[in-house]
């Protein structure tokens, strides 16, 4: 494959990635006061993703490093057309961040409340705000000539975006909740369950909805059938939540979030950052680095993603047995 | 102020702040490290305690590393856009790096530390932490090399067609000559802090609860003034180093540190100031003759050039225009940068005479070092100022100014904005953290049981069988 095209479906990897695992525990963090109806089951929820969420976030931290290193000009046009919503991800992730760190740090029923209430929040607005940018994505959006956003804020909230943003939120907690379901044990296990088939019907729909929008927009029969593949992954991991089957729903809105980021992904290729106007659109190649520069970051890739995904998987492995709702004492 | 002003000072806030956590991090977590694999040798509970209460110490300071760290990777991307297209060719190569080698190492194997005592085998949760350990290293290694690109910049060619430097040579930018002398003097420099807080923190409680867990904390208030000693030594070595690469490869900000005017050979060192620093006028100055031909050559009557004569050479070399920075500012954080981390390992030093053979020093005394490890964060903090300002007024030192790194397109609101969201959201995120650290610090050492290295609420027999159920 040719370097440019490759960096592109690296990066498209990274982004994929990371909406799969953060995808879940954004998910966790919404359903944590709705699914955690005490301090006990709250700190289980919390704990599900405890050892992980933080590996979590580093792949949205290497999607930007990688952009940056590969498509200087797409790293460029991105954040900073995008400003504000990326400030208020930015503002989102610190606070939920430093919320699951300090949760725990001190024995206090009114702090961990305020901890959950900035996990939640913070886990909502990334959702929605990643969902916005991405539909701004496959949508285009307004550049000049020299690939600078000229657009407003406004033109950011289209309803087709805004229907991306609660496609995606609705596609992470019905992620989440299908990944408590299968990390958790007896009483909690039962509600997220039941949780999963409510809400997975309800992201079923919206993100129907949405990529057909979407392919409406830009699309072609490769990613018509990319994300036909999606929607059929989201049915059967609501099929499999039915059964109880925990482990293969999972897989299922795994899948399903993969899918649908690389429909998007394929519909927007060539271009990296569609404009409204088809002659300013900016393209994987004038967006890319130089060869030697892509070659360097190939050879590195190629060496360490595997590795990577290998100590990320083995922390799963290692962590693989359910949280159990244990009584705590809390002052 | 207009989206430049704006966008430089969100840049400098938000990269001080970062820069209050990186020291601590990288230093605290080898310092637990080590402790842990003393206690893994010995198998003695004090070391085990000390693991335990230095670790919940670095824990808290390294969320606050991590979530501030995210906002330095996209706000190259959101107020300096120009930048970010004429350099990501060369400049997002370590960046990747330090994402793709360091980021995914540190925050995984933290999660398995934390999550993992009593889960993992003694042996590999300790290799878990040595590979955080290993994480920061590359992280500030490459970080620092893509920093280095900025004051020296290698290995490139620059594409006139498409206006931007083009990475020819990647071994040369990860061998910077600038970089092999600013990460040793950057991780001595994190060590001073390091090692002054682990002391702080023991000397704190020994004079605070004399006669408790005293045997303890006096291990640790040695330990601690010994690393400060050791890496104070390491940084003026490394330091040394860097002054004379600087003199090298941006004479101007060498000319800058000492507000030197009028080239001089040979150049005195002037350690106190009184005057205008504009070159006009000198009220008072208290001067080391041939020191500055030192430091910047490293023959005592070599020639070092002054502020006039460089500036002169630049105009010529890129036209007109002020190629001066900010020079009060370098010349001040230049000595506070060393005068500020010199008393720091002096204090260590008259602290480990004081305690030697089980003495104390006096109550009143030892009270005023207990902020030591403040001293030794300052100094850091004076020495990226100086090195950032004494840059100025180049974002790529001969290539790119400040001035035209900055994004065309963001609005002066939208910058301000974000520099008063992130101030504001950063002044709060301060307080939590220092009501932590306190908290934690107070809470003093932890218990540990006969069966040492569980945690957690209790210790079932069965290991294998527990599900996990702790920590948060």
């Amino acid at each position: 494959m040719e370097l440019t095209t490759l960096w592109f479906v690296v990066i498209a990897f990274l982004w994929i990635g990371y909406f799969v695992l953060e995808g879940f525990d954004f998910g966790v963090g919404i359903l944590l006061r709705v699914l955690g109806r005490d301090e006990p089951e709250r700190r289980a929820v919390v704990t599900t993703i405890g050892p992980v969420w933080d590996g979590n976030e580093v792949w949205l931290i290497v999607a930007g490093g990688a952009t940056f290193a590969a498509f200087p000009e797409w790293y460029a046009t991105l954040f900073s057309g995008f400003y504000l919503p990326l400030f208020a991800i930015l503002v989102a992730l610190i606070l939920r961040g430093v919320a699951l760190e300090y949760r725990g740090k001190r024995d206090d029923l009114l702090w961990r409340g305020r901890m959950d209430t900035l996990i939640t929040v913070g886990s909502v607005i990334p959702a929605l705000l990643w969902g916005i940018t991405f539909a701004n994505l496959v949508r285009g959006v307004p550049l000049d000539a020299d690939h600078e956003y000229v657009g407003s804020l406004g033109d950011l909230l289209s309803p087709f975006a805004l229907l991306g943003g609660v496609a995606f939120t609705a596609v992470f907690v019905a992620h989440g909740a299908i990944f408590l379901a299968l990390r958790t044990t007896d009483e909690l296990r039962q509600r997220a369950n039941r949780l999963a088939a409510r809400t997975g019907l309800v992201a079923a729909v919206l993100v129907v909805a949405f990529l057909l929008w979407a392919l409406n927009l830009r699309g072609d029969t490769a990613s018509a059938v990319v994300a036909g593949a999606a929607v059929v992954a989201l049915v059967a991991a609501l099929v499999a939540n039915k059964y109880r089957r925990e482990g293969w729903a999972f897989t299922g809105t795994a899948l399903a979030i993969a899918l649908a980021v690389t429909a998007l992904f394929v519909a927007m290729f060539p271009a990296v950052m569609p404009s409204t106007d088809p002659a300013t659109t900016l393209t994987a190649v004038e967006a890319a680095s130089t060869p030697y520069t892509l070659k360097v970051l190939t050879w590195i890739a190629g060496i360490f993603t595997p590795l990577v995904m290998l100590y990320q998987g083995w922390t799963y492995w290692v962590f693989r047995k359910r949280v159990t709702v244990e009584p705590v004492a809390v002052a | 102020m207009d989206t430049l002003d704006l966008a430089r000072w969100q840049f400098a806030i938000t990269t001080v702040y970062h820069f209050f956590f990186v020291p601590v991090t990288l230093s605290l977590v080898a310092i637990t490290a080590g402790l842990q694999t003393a206690w893994y040798r010995t198998g003695k509970d004090k070391y085990l305690r000390l693991t335990k209460f230095y670790g919940k110490l670095f824990l808290i300071n390294i969320a606050l590393g991590v979530v501030t760290g995210l906002v330095q990777e996209f706000q190259f991307g959101m107020n300096w856009s120009t930048y970010s297209r004429f350099v990501g060719d060369v400049f997002g190569a370590p960046l990747a790096l330090e994402g793709l080698l360091a980021f995914f190492l540190e925050s995984t194997f933290i999660g398995l530390w934390i999550f993992g005592w009593d889960r993992l085998p003694k042996k590999v949760h300790l290799a878990c932490i040595w590979m955080v350990v290993l994480g920061t290293q590359l992280s500030a290694y490459f970080i620092l090399a893509a920093n280095s690109w900025m004051q020296n910049p290698v290995g490139f060619r620059y594409n006139a067609e498409r206006g931007r430097a083009e990475l020819t040579d990647i071994g040369a930018v990860l061998t910077n000559k600038v970089v092999l002398v600013t990460y040793p003097h950057t991780i001595f420099a994190a060590f001073m802090v390091g090692g002054a807080f682990v002391a702080a923190v023991a000397l704190w409680h020994l004079l605070r609860r004399p006669g408790t867990d005293t045997d303890v904390f006096r291990t640790a208030l040695k330990l601690g003034a010994v690393i400060v000693i050791a890496a104070g030594a390491g940084v003026a070595v490394s330091g040394d180093l860097q002054g004379k690469v600087m003199t090298e490869v941006q004479p101007m900000k060498m000319a800058a540190a000492e507000a030197l005017y009028e080239t001089e050979k040979p150049a005195a060192f002037s350690a106190f100031t009184v005057g205008t620093l504009d070159g006009s006028r000198e009220i008072f100055s208290v001067k080391v003759p041939y020191l500055l031909s030192f430091l910047a050559t490293g023959t005592f009557d070599g020639e070092v050039k002054g502020i006039n004569s460089l500036q002169q050479a630049y105009e010529e070399l890129y036209g007109p225009g002020s190629y001066k920075p900010n020079i009060p500012l370098t010349y001040w954080t230049f000595r506070l940068m060393i005068g500020v981390g010199m008393a720091a390992a002096a204090v260590s030093l008259w602290l480990l005479w004081a305690t030697r053979k089980g003495r104390a020093p006096a109550r009143w005394l030892a009270w005023l070092v207990v902020p030591l490890p403040l001293l030794p964060l300052v100094a850091n903090c004076f020495g990226w100022i100086f090195t950032e300002t004494g840059r100025q007024p180049w974002l790529v030192f001969g290539l790119l100014r400040t001035a035209d790194g900055v994004s065309p397109g963001t609005t002066t609101a939208e910058v301000l904005t974000s520099l008063i969201g992130f101030t504001a959201l950063y002044g709060v995120l301060a307080v939590v953290e220092v009501k932590l650290l306190t908290k934690s610090i107070r809470a003093g050492l932890p218990e540990v049981g006969g069966d040492a290295g569980r945690d957690g609420p209790d210790t079932p027999e069965d290991d294998e069988s527990k599900p996990l159920s702790f920590a948060y």
